[in-house]
């Protein structure tokens, strides 16, 4: 007992000698201070990259100080990192993942001079601080679909997702929509593994599909790298989202629905400039050009089926097609 | 349901879930044998990553995926004498020095990916081999003789450690060194020698484990094992520290996922059931040792420190 | 897992025994032994911060800064440790009954759950019945998921490695379907995008924060409580003797007559209620006062089922010295945070450093371990290897 009550006092002692040692850092007032937390890698080839990748181009011509915390899929230790950044004076938070909200919605308040941004999702709270930005994933999903089943030649499609949430479930919502729409006849098996991060299952799913005669597939979150090794090995057309991951299987990625968070962020950052910190949501889809439907070049698709790609988003755009998404 | 009864989904099921059992059994062989001589080693799951991505990037730099599986079991085996130093040498508490390498290894991998990979490349990956002939047999030919190397490597392994644990002094040793070390010291057998190597071999096994799971992938990831390792440890304890009884489990554990995720593919477990069959592989797993009730006693020095003389 | 022969005084890593005086050469070798290995990691980890390019003076003074640096860090740390400390606690009365309890972080998701679900249950009561009920409600989950693989050891000679892994993978996968269906938070407005969280949880059970400006919550007090209560509990009490009794050789507590059987069964369901305490005060502690979730179960528990048992290995299995290194291992875990906002290297950075501590420190933990005596081995069921391949007669004791 005396023991532990001499390295408690030891401690104590060292405890209160560190403010003493540790100096406060300087900051550069100019600059606008911008963070990005993210749940997973920047080169995740999906969620984190699209986001990511529009920061950069911004920070090109904006010029802004941008600190990244990537891989905080912890959502407790995620919220404190948002904490200290707004503490220490950051302009802009932007917490890239919709399991950050609740913690934004606290946090907003107590910080007034801090500007939150926070996605994919579209709650701001009724804070004045706060903003919100997400996807209409399910547009981009439909097209997907749609030329998805044109396509096939089985008329089978294997879709492959990790859990039924979020971004994800839009996305396969959209593009079941689109693929039926496409023809009635088409068979759509949609799965989900159970987990963002295991792309063995991932594999094995879509070897599944595989053995169901489905010769085009689709799937979110990074860990579709596993399905992708098997549409090299079968040959298969793959359609994907977020951001391209053409890298993987030059020859087999028809299409991505690409985000670029640029409209999104332009704007936001621009108020945050001028000192208006939040209160809107924003929404990139295919008509604000947030959202594209990326042909890669490597598949070498023919010339009709892209313009009948064209014809889709439009119709999308002018609000001729109506996807609904059952929640 | 009756479209999951055909030739073709039946055989890539049993298929897929061979190849998924493979990663759970090298690694599962390795720590059976560490076990066996009286070491637990947690860290599998880590030296399953470090042997992962060091097969990646040695066949993203060179191409060469003999050399990429031969440096993650080189990369696995230091590991293993890294662990055997702390757990043998300096006798430290093995429960959590394995847990420490996890950390380590998990971190580090993530680090190194994204520091000296960057943007990731798929690698290529080798074609399935067909055993001649065999692999012209209806359902089973396309099942079991139609893997990659190295799944046939993984179940090869089996009856090459149970020979090894039961038909050489070598094993005669480990047993011993694992159920009384003091009694097999002064019999002159190496306690410390012993344990290295079970436990050097072990981890090469476990870095292997890793290289199989990555070129089944095609591509490393962070954490792509996604707690594998410590699903092969707890399988060495349903195999009851035999090699043929660690191969049941695995296949087991394999099968299942891969049944679940067929029959997610089919339609026959909807969507709102998704998350709870995927916890099917465990659940059976569990029942299966609970039907089975056998009650072989683990080796009576696992997880103590030696030290001779007291 | 190490057996605790010889040591039947609580004390710092290994169950060394001090006796009443204390032993300067053993006290100077704990005294540099430690720290200094701690510090050989940070060496390393200075290493890595380097090769990064980031400065280890300004990474580790971050460190230092976000852990102790003023009284937020303080209570950010404190906070930290909580979860650590009642796992540990909780691992504490575990190992001693030679149960290795590995399924912290599923005992922690199931309690958290019942916790969170009594909450929405019942949001109209007032703080003082809704707050002792939600930590009951996570002791329960915790404790039934411990007490699953508790009875199968206990009863039917499960391996509790086995049945302790296999429950954490069903845990995972029972939270993600409860947080996206039944206790999913309908209100949330969205283009249609579900987030797997709850509800924002009734004020009255937001764990009251003890002090204004910081982070500082009742849950300090309470995995304070559950420490003391636990020292009393394993070494002042005849059920605490029978733990240390099972755990120490489970032969003779049987030949003395002790109910081994419930004693483990009991015990593992009491590591399991700890943790799942844990659980409930990670919810109602949290910031954002919500269960959320990103699909995994590190992602909500951030790993304190593992690092639980850390804590408890560098305490000795000592309760009390229990809670000194569950707050300097969170103050490790907070600084590592704000060494990564601070510097910028990547977060894995932090996760390889904890790591590294974590084996330094366990590595030197021979330098103050004293010789055990050797207990003598009474085999019940003699050894498996067969008498002919042994030269010398004495060996042998007969086949198996």
């Amino acid at each position: 007992m005396r023991k532990l009550l001499l390295m408690l006092a030891t401690v104590a002692a060292l405890v209160l000698a560190v403010p003493v040692v540790s100096a406060p850092s300087k900051t550069d007032a100019t600059k606008l201070k911008v963070a990005l937390i993210a749940p997973s890698a920047r080169t995740d080839l999906a969620f984190t990259q699209s986001m990511h990748h529009a920061l950069l181009n911004l920070q090109k011509k904006y010029g802004f100080e941008l600190s990244v915390s990537e891989n905080q899929f912890v959502v407790a230790n995620a919220a404190n990192i948002i904490r200290q950044y707004a503490d220490q004076g950051y302009d802009l938070v932007i917490a890239h993942g919709s399991q950050y909200g609740g913690t934004i919605e606290q946090l907003a308040p107590l910080f007034p001079k801090t500007s939150f941004a926070w996605g994919t999702a579209g709650a701001t709270f009724g804070q004045p601080n706060v903003y919100a930005y997400e996807a209409n994933s399910q547009e981009g999903g439909y097209v997907n679909g749609y030329i998805a089943s044109l396509m096939s030649k089985t008329k089978v499609l294997g879709v492959i997702g990790p859990i039924a949430v979020g971004d994800a479930k839009l996305y396969v919502d959209g593009f079941v929509a689109g693929a039926k729409a496409q023809s009635k006849k088409t068979v759509v098996n949609v799965a989900y593994t159970g987990s963002f991060s295991d792309p063995s299952l991932m594999s094995k799913q879509a070897s599944v599909f595989v053995a169901q005669k489905a010769d085009v597939l689709t799937g979110s979150s990074q860990s579709v790298v596993g399905a992708l090794s098997v549409v090299r090995e079968n040959n298969l057309k793959w359609f994907g989202t977020q951001w391209t991951q053409a890298s993987l299987a030059p020859g087999n990625v028809v299409a991505t629905q690409m985000y670029d968070w640029m409209p999104a962020l332009n704007q936001i950052i621009t108020r945050v400039q001028s000192g208006k910190l939040g209160g809107v949501s924003y929404r990139i889809s295919l008509k604000n050009g947030g959202e594209r439907i990326q042909f890669n070049k490597a598949a070498k698709t023919p010339k009709a089926i892209q313009e009948t790609a064209k014809k889709v988003v439009e119709k999308i755009v002018s609000g001729k097609i109506v996807i609904s998404t059952g929640t | 349901m009756s479209e999951f009864f055909t030739t073709a989904i039946l055989t890539a099921t049993i298929a897929s879930g061979i190849q998924l059992a493979a990663p759970f059994l090298l690694a599962s062989l390795g720590e059976t044998l560490g076990q066996r001589s009286g070491v637990l080693n947690l860290g599998v799951d880590g030296i399953m990553l470090l042997g992962a991505f060091t097969s990646y990037y040695v066949a993203l730099k060179t191409g060469d995926l003999r050399l990429a599986v031969l440096s993650g079991i080189a990369v696995g085996a230091a590991c293993g004498l890294a662990t055997a130093f702390i757990s043998v040498t300096l006798r430290a508490e093995q429960g959590i020095s394995g847990i420490g390498v996890y950390l380590f290894a998990l971190g580090l991998t993530s680090l190194l990916f994204l520091k000296l990979v960057g943007t990731p490349l798929p690698i290529d990956q080798p074609g399935k081999i067909e055993v001649p002939y065999l692999h012209g047999l209806p359902l089973v030919g396309k099942t079991l003789f139609r893997q990659d190397a190295l799944v046939y490597l993984a179940f090869a392994l089996v009856p090459v450690v149970a020979f090894v644990l039961n038909r050489t002094t070598f094993g005669l040793n480990v047993k011993a060194v694992g159920e009384n070390p003091a009694a097999a010291d002064s019999l002159g057998v190496s306690v410390a020698r012993t344990r290295y190597a079970t436990v050097t071999i072990g981890s090469a096994l476990a870095g292997l484990a890793g290289a199989t799971l990555l070129i089944d992938v095609g591509i490393f990831q962070q954490n792509i094992t996604n707690a594998v390792g410590f699903i092969a440890v707890a399988l060495v304890y349903f195999g009851a520290w035999r090699p043929v009884g660690v191969m049941l489990g695995s296949l087991l554990y394999g099968l299942t996922q891969a049944l679940v995720l067929s029959w997610k593919g089919l339609g026959i477990i909807p969507v709102s059931l998704s998350d709870l069959a995927a916890a099917a592989p465990a659940v059976i797993t569990v029942l299966a040792l609970l039907t089975v009730a056998r009650r072989f006693r683990q080796p009576a020095a696992l997880a103590t420190p030696y030290t001779r003389g007291g | 897992m190490t057996r605790r022969e010889g040591s039947p005084e609580p004390g710092p890593v290994g169950g060394g025994r001090l006796g009443s005086r204390l032993d300067w050469r053993q006290f100077r070798l704990t005294w540099l032994a430690f720290p200094g290995s701690a510090l050989a990691a940070l060496l390393v980890g200075a290493v890595m911060l380097l090769a990064l390019g980031a400065s280890p003076v300004t990474g580790y003074r971050a460190l230092l800064d976000g852990a102790f640096g003023d009284s937020y860090a303080l209570s950010s740390t404190a906070v930290k440790a909580v979860p650590l400390l009642l796992v540990g606690v909780g691992i504490c009365i575990a190992f001693r009954a030679n149960v290795f309890n590995i399924g912290g972080e599923g005992q922690i998701a199931m309690g958290a759950l019942l916790a969170t679900a009594t909450a929405l249950a019942l949001p109209g009561l007032p703080a003082i019945l809704l707050i002792p009920l939600t930590i009951l409600a996570g002791a329960v989950g915790g404790g039934l998921w411990g007490a699953i693989p508790g009875a199968f050891k206990g009863y039917l000679g499960v391996n509790e490695i086995l049945s302790t892994i296999m429950l954490n993978l069903v845990a995972v996968q029972v939270m993600n379907y409860l947080l996206a269906g039944p206790l999913h938070d309908t209100t949330a407005q969205s283009v249609g995008g579900l987030i797997p969280q709850t509800r924002l949880l009734p004020e009255s059970s937001w764990l009251p924060i003890l002090k204004d400006g910081t982070q500082l919550h009742l849950g300090v007090l309470v995995a304070l409580l559950a420490a003391l209560a636990v020292y009393v509990l394993l070494w002042r009490t005849s059920f605490g003797f029978r733990i240390r009794a099972v755990g120490l050789s489970r032969d003779a507590a049987t030949y003395a007559g002790m109910p081994v059987a419930r004693t483990t069964t009991l015990a593992l369901t009491l590591s399991g209620s700890l943790c799942g305490m844990a659980g409930s005060m990670l919810v109602f502690g949290s910031i954002s006062h919500r269960m959320v979730t990103d699909g995994s179960l590190t992602g909500f528990t951030g790993s304190a089922g593992f690092n639980g048992i850390v804590v408890a290995l560098f305490g000795g299995l000592n309760p009390l010295w229990t809670i000194l290194s569950s707050f300097v291992f969170a103050g490790l875990l907070v600084g590592g945070d704000a060494m990564q906002v601070v510097t910028g290297v990547p977060s894995d950075l932090i996760v390889a450093l904890n790591g590294l501590v974590v084996v330094f420190v366990v590595s030197v933990e021979f330098l103050r371990r004293r010789p055990r005596v050797a207990p003598v081995a009474i085999p019940i069921e003699p050894p498996e290897w067969s008498a002919e391949h042994v030269e010398q007669p004495a060996a042998t004791r007969g086949s198996a």
